[in-house]
C-alpha cells in the first residue's frame, strides 16, 4: 500500500467568529485525480490554504507521502511538495513568461547575477518538456487564461512537485480549452502526477476524477469513488437536500404573433460579430451559446451598450436605442447582468442595498436625494425574492459569497422591472443552490412578460430557454428549440456538428 | 498538443515595443540637443552640458528613490521634505546656537552619516505606518511631508542655515577627475540601481511585488521586508540629494526641496515608470530627468521669461504622456 500523496486529518480552522473548517479530513491517493466539491462557503478554499501551507490550521495534521508537512515558514519545502493553480492568477503580468517561471530564483543557482539568455533557454526547455506552446519571451499579461494556467502548472512541476491543486481551473475556459486541459491532466496523471480538482461543474468531476470528497458547512460529508455515484447523490451531499436538480419551470408558451420586445437587426462589430438578427417576444427566454471566440459576449455587451456596434441597430419595444450607451439601454428598458461581477457588476465597499438599487436611485426620492427608508424597503424585498444570504441590506457586498454577490447583480438587473433582461454568464462560479435561485428569478421575470436573453456556455443556464442560438465565429450558426440534447448542442458550440463526448 | 501552437500571442513585436519604450526618450533627448544648438551656440559646450547634468543630480537622486518605490508598487510623497529636513536637522545638531543651531554641538564629521541616518529613519517610520499599521501609503507620506516640513520651519524659524560643516560644502563643490562629485555619486548610484534591478533576484523582486504582490508572496518573496527596505533606501537617497543641494548652494534653505515632488513624478512618469507599479526602468527614469533638465536649460538660453517655465514644463509632461500612449499603443494606467 503506497502512502497517500496528501493527507489532512482532523483539521479545524477558525477565522474570528466563523468556523471555516470543523475537524475535516481528506486523503488523496498517489496518482489519482481527486475532486473536492461543495457550495460556496463550504470550506474548500480554507482547506486549500491549509494544504498549501498558506494558513496554519488551529488543530489537525497535514502530511505528504506519509511525512508530516514542513513548518509554514519554510515556503521552499512546501513548494516542493504541493502547488496550487488558483482562480486568481499567481502570474505577474508585467514580467515575461520566462521570468515568471523562475520567479525569485532567476539566477538558476549560478551565483547571484541573472543571465537573461540562460533564463530564457531554461524556460524554453521547461515549456518544451511539458509541451506548453508559449513563447518564453512573451509578456505574461498577453497570455490567454488557458496559457496562463499551463505556465502555472509547468512552474509547479519544475519545483519537483507531483501534487497539484487546481482551484476551479475550468471556470474561465471555453469548451475546447477544457477538453485540452483534461487531456493534459490525463497524460500527467499517467506520468504519476496527483491532482486535487475543485469545480462547480459536476459533469467534469464524472469525466476526469476517480474520487470525490464533499464538504458542506465547514464539515466533511462524503468521500467516495466517482464510479457508482449518481449526480443526484452528489447534489444531495452538497446541498443536504434530496430534491437537488432543478425542476423545469412551467411557464405558459409564448404567444406566436406578439410583437418582439427586443429586436436586433444587422448588428455588427468588426472582429467580433457581424450581421446578427434577433427578435425576442415578451415572456420568451432565448439562449445564445458559443465558444469564447464566437463573439457571443461582445454581442450581449453591444446590446446593453457596453460596446458600440458599427453596423445595425437595437430596438426595445419598437424604439431604437442609441448605440454604445448604457444609460440609453437602461432607460429603454434593458436590465443586464454583465460577464464579470467583480469588474462591472458590483461596487465593493458599498452595501447590498446601494448596489442593488444603483440603477433606480433616481426613483427612491425626490430632487436627486435618496430616501434611505425607501431604499431599505426595496432592498429587503429584493433580498427575499432572490433569497440573498446577507446579514441585512446594509452589509458590504464584498463580504458575501460569490453566489450571493451574483444574486445582488441579478437583483440590480431586475430592479427597474425591465422589459428585456440580458444575462451574460449569469451562473459562472456560483454554487448549485444559488444557481437555482438565479434561474428561478429568470423564470419569474419571463413569466411576468420580460424577454430574456441568456448568453452562456452553461447547459444548465440554457436548458430553460425556449430556443437556443449557437454562434460560431461571429455569426448565428444554428438554432435549437427547447428539448435539444446535450450532445447536439455541445457539438454545435464546438463547430463539429457531432458530440465531442 | 499541436492545437495549442495556433494560439500563440503575437509576443515578439510586443516585446520589441516594450524594449523600445526604455529607449523611447533617447531620440527626444537628441532632438532637444539639436534644438538647443539652434537656439544658442553656448548650449553644446561641455561646460554648459555639465552644468545641466550637475543641476539635475539632486532631482536625479530623488527620482531614483521614487522610481524604486513606484516599481515596488508604492508611493512616497515625503521624499521632498526629507530633502530639506534631513540636512537641516543634521546641520542644526552640529552648528552652535548662534548659527541657528540647536546647541547640541555634535562633532563636524558626523554631518553626512547623521543626515543619511535621518533620511533612513523617516523611511523607517513611513514603512512602519504603512506596513505594520496597514495605513494608506499616499496619506501616510502626505502627512509625513507636511509634518517634517513644518518641524523644519518651526525649529529654524524660517531661517536658512548658512554655517555648513566642511564635509557638506566639500560634497557640493568638489571635482573628481574633472567631473563634479555630485555627478559621480548620482551616476554611480544609477549604475548600481540599473544593474541590481536588471540582474539580481533582489532587484527583480521589486518588479514582482509591484506587478502582483500576492503572487510575489506565494513565490516566497518577503514582500513587507523588501518594501520596507525600499522605503528606507528612498529616505537615504532623498537625504543624500539634500546634502548635495545644501553643499552646492552653501546653505540649507528653509524651503529646500519644496515642490520637488511634482517634478520627481513628472520625470519618473515621462521616463516610463508606471504609477501602478511593476513597470519601468531606472534608465528610463534617468532619461526623464535629463530631458527635463535640457528643456529648462534651453528655455534659459532662449531668454524665455521664467514665469513661463511652469506652463512649458507642464505641457511637456502632457505631450510626453500622449507620445508614449501612441508609441506603446497601450492605455495608460
Amino acid at each position: 500500500m503506497t502512502q497517500p500523496a496528501a493527507q489532512a486529518r482532523d483539521i479545524s480552522k477558525r477565522f474570528g467568529r466563523t468556523l471555516a473548517l470543523d475537524g475535516v479530513g481528506i486523503t488523496v491517493a498517489e496518482g489519482s485525480t481527486h475532486a473536492l466539491v461543495g457550495r460556496n462557503g463550504a470550506g474548500k478554499s480554507t482547506l486549500v490554504s491549509v494544504l498549501t501551507g498558506l494558513n496554519r490550521p488551529d488543530s489537525g495534521q497535514v502530511s505528504f507521502g506519509g511525512e508530516p508537512a514542513p513548518p509554514v515558514e519554510d515556503r521552499e519545502a512546501w513548494r516542493r511538495r504541493v502547488a496550487c493553480v488558483y482562480q486568481k492568477s499567481t502570474i505577474i503580468p508585467t514580467l515575461t513568461v520566462a521570468e515568471n517561471l523562475f520567479i525569485n530564483r532567476q539566477a538558476l543557482g549560478g551565483g547571484s547575477l541573472i543571465s537573461w539568455p540562460r533564463l530564457r533557454r531554461r524556460a524554453a526547455e521547461l515549456l518544451d518538456e511539458y509541451a506548453v506552446a508559449v513563447d518564453p519571451a512573451a509578456m505574461a499579461a498577453d497570455l490567454t487564461v488557458e496559457q496562463r494556467q499551463l505556465v502555472e502548472i509547468a512552474r509547479a512541476l519544475s519545483f519537483g512537485t507531483r501534487f497539484i491543486i487546481l482551484d476551479e481551473p475550468t471556470a474561465q475556459l471555453d469548451g475546447p480549452a477544457i477538453e485540452r486541459l483534461f487531456a493534459r491532466m490525463s497524460s500527467l496523471r499517467e506520468g504519476g502526477v496527483t491532482f486535487l480538482f475543485i469545480s462547480h461543474h459536476l459533469q467534469e468531476i464524472f469525466e476526469i476524477c476517480q474520487e470525490v470528497t464533499v464538504f458542506r458547512d465547514a464539515r466533511h460529508i462524503l468521500t467516495s469513488p466517482v464510479r457508482g455515484l449518481s449526480k443526484e447523490d452528489l447534489v444531495e451531499a452538497m446541498t443536504g437536500e434530496a430534491s437537488g436538480l432543478r425542476t423545469e419551470g412551467n411557464r405558459s408558451p409564448v404567444a406566436e404573433n406578439s410583437t418582439p420586445v427586443l429586436k436586433v437587426s444587422g448588428l455588427g462589430l468588426p472582429g467580433q460579430f457581424q450581421e446578427v438578427d434577433l427578435a425576442i417576444r415578451p415572456g420568451e427566454v432565448v439562449g445564445i451559446a458559443g465558444s469564447a471566440s464566437s463573439g457571443k459576449v461582445a454581442l450581449g455587451e453591444a446590446i446593453v451598450g457596453l460596446r458600440k456596434p458599427v453596423h445595425g441597430e437595437v430596438q426595445v419595444s419598437g424604439r431604437r436605442l442609441r448605440p454604445g450607451s448604457v444609460p440609453a439601454a437602461l432607460a429603454g428598458g434593458i436590465g443586464f447582468v454583465p460577464q464579470d461581477r467583480h469588474k462591472e457588476g458590483l461596487v465593493a465597499g458599498l452595501s447590498v442595498a446601494e448596489n442593488a438599487t444603483l440603477p433606480i436611485a433616481h426613483k427612491l426620492g425626490r430632487f436627486g436625494a435618496i430616501s434611505p427608508g425607501r431604499r431599505r424597503a426595496v432592498a429587503e424585498s429584493m433580498i427575499t425574492d432572490l433569497a440573498i444570504k446577507t446579514a441585512g441590506p446594509e452589509q458590504d457586498v464584498a463580504g458575501l459569497s460569490g453566489g450571493n454577490q451574483q444574486k445582488v447583480v441579478m437583483a440590480r438587473a431586475l430592479a427597474d422591472q425591465p422589459s428585456v433582461l440580458v444575462l451574460i454568464d449569469p451562473t459562472a462560479g456560483v454554487d448549485v443552490r444559488s444557481k437555482e435561485n438565479l434561474l428561478d428569478a429568470v423564470d419569474r421575470a419571463a413569466g411576468s412578460g420580460t424577454g430574456v436573453l441568456v448568453i452562456s456556455d452553461e447547459l444548465d443556464d440554457l436548458r430553460p430557454c425556449d430556443r437556443v442560438l449557437v454562434m460560431w465565429h461571429g455569426a448565428v450558426a444554428a438554432e435549437f428549440a427547447a428539448g435539444w440534447t446535450d450532445g447536439e448542442l455541445v457539438g454545435a458550440i464546438e463547430g463539429i456538428g457531432e458530440s465531442s463526448e | 498538443m499541436s492545437e495549442l501552437s495556433a494560439q500563440l500571442p503575437a509576443a515578439k513585436p510586443k516585446l520589441q515595443l516594450a524594449r523600445f519604450r526604455d529607449l523611447a526618450l533617447v531620440p527626444a533627448i537628441l532632438v532637444l540637443l539639436v534644438v538647443g544648438f539652434i537656439v544658442s551656440p553656448i548650449f553644446l559646450t561641455a561646460g554648459n552640458l555639465l552644468d545641466v547634468v550637475q543641476q539635475q543630480t539632486e532631482l536625479g537622486l530623488v527620482v531614483l528613490a521614487e522610481a524604486l518605490i513606484l516599481i515596488a508598487g508604492r508611493i512616497d510623497l515625503s521624499l521632498e521634505s526629507t530633502v530639506g529636513f534631513a540636512p537641516a536637522l543634521a546641520v542644526a545638531l552640529i552648528v552652535p546656537a548662534s548659527s541657528h543651531g540647536l546647541g547640541v554641538g555634535l562633532p563636524e564629521w558626523t554631518a553626512i552619516p547623521l543626515c543619511l541616518l535621518i533620511g533612513a529613519l523617516i523611511g523607517l517610520v513611513n514603512g512602519a505606518l504603512i506596513l505594520k499599521l496597514r495605513l494608506s501609503g499616499f496619506v501616510v507620506t502626505l502627512g509625513m511631508l507636511i509634518t517634517i516640513r513644518g518641524v523644519q520651519l518651526g525649529a529654524t524659524g524660517g531661517q536658512n542655515l548658512f554655517d555648513l560643516p566642511a564635509s557638506v560644502s566639500y560634497l557640493g563643490s568638489a571635482t573628481w577627475l574633472g567631473l563634479p562629485a555630485s555627478v559621480w555619486i548620482t551616476g554611480l548610484l544609477f549604475a548600481v540601481g540599473i544593474v541590481v534591478l536588471g540582474f539580481f533576484r533582489q532587484g527583480r523582486a521589486l518588479y514582482a511585488i509591484g506587478g502582483n504582490s500576492d503572487a510575489a508572496r506565494a513565490a516566497g518573496i518577503r514582500v513587507d521586508r523588501v518594501v520596507w527596505t525600499v522605503l528606507v533606501l528612498g529616505g537615504v537617497l532623498a537625504a543624500l540629494a539634500g546634502l548635495l543641494m545644501a553643499g552646492r548652494l552653501g546653505s540649507v534653505a528653509a524651503a529646500q526641496g519644496q515642490n520637488m515632488i511634482f517634478t520627481t513624478f513628472a520625470a519618473a512618469v515621462i521616463g516610463g515608470v508606471s504609477l501602478n507599479g511593476g513597470k519601468g526602468t531606472l534608465f528610463g527614469a534617468l532619461c526623464g530627468v535629463l530631458m527635463l533638465g535640457l528643456v529648462q536649460n534651453i528655455l534659459t538660453l532662449a531668454h524665455v521669461s521664467p514665469f513661463w517655465y511652469g506652463a512649458i514644463n507642464g505641457g511637456i509632461i502632457l505631450v510626453a504622456l500622449m507620445l508614449s500612449r501612441l508609441t506603446t499603443g497601450k492605455a495608460q494606467d
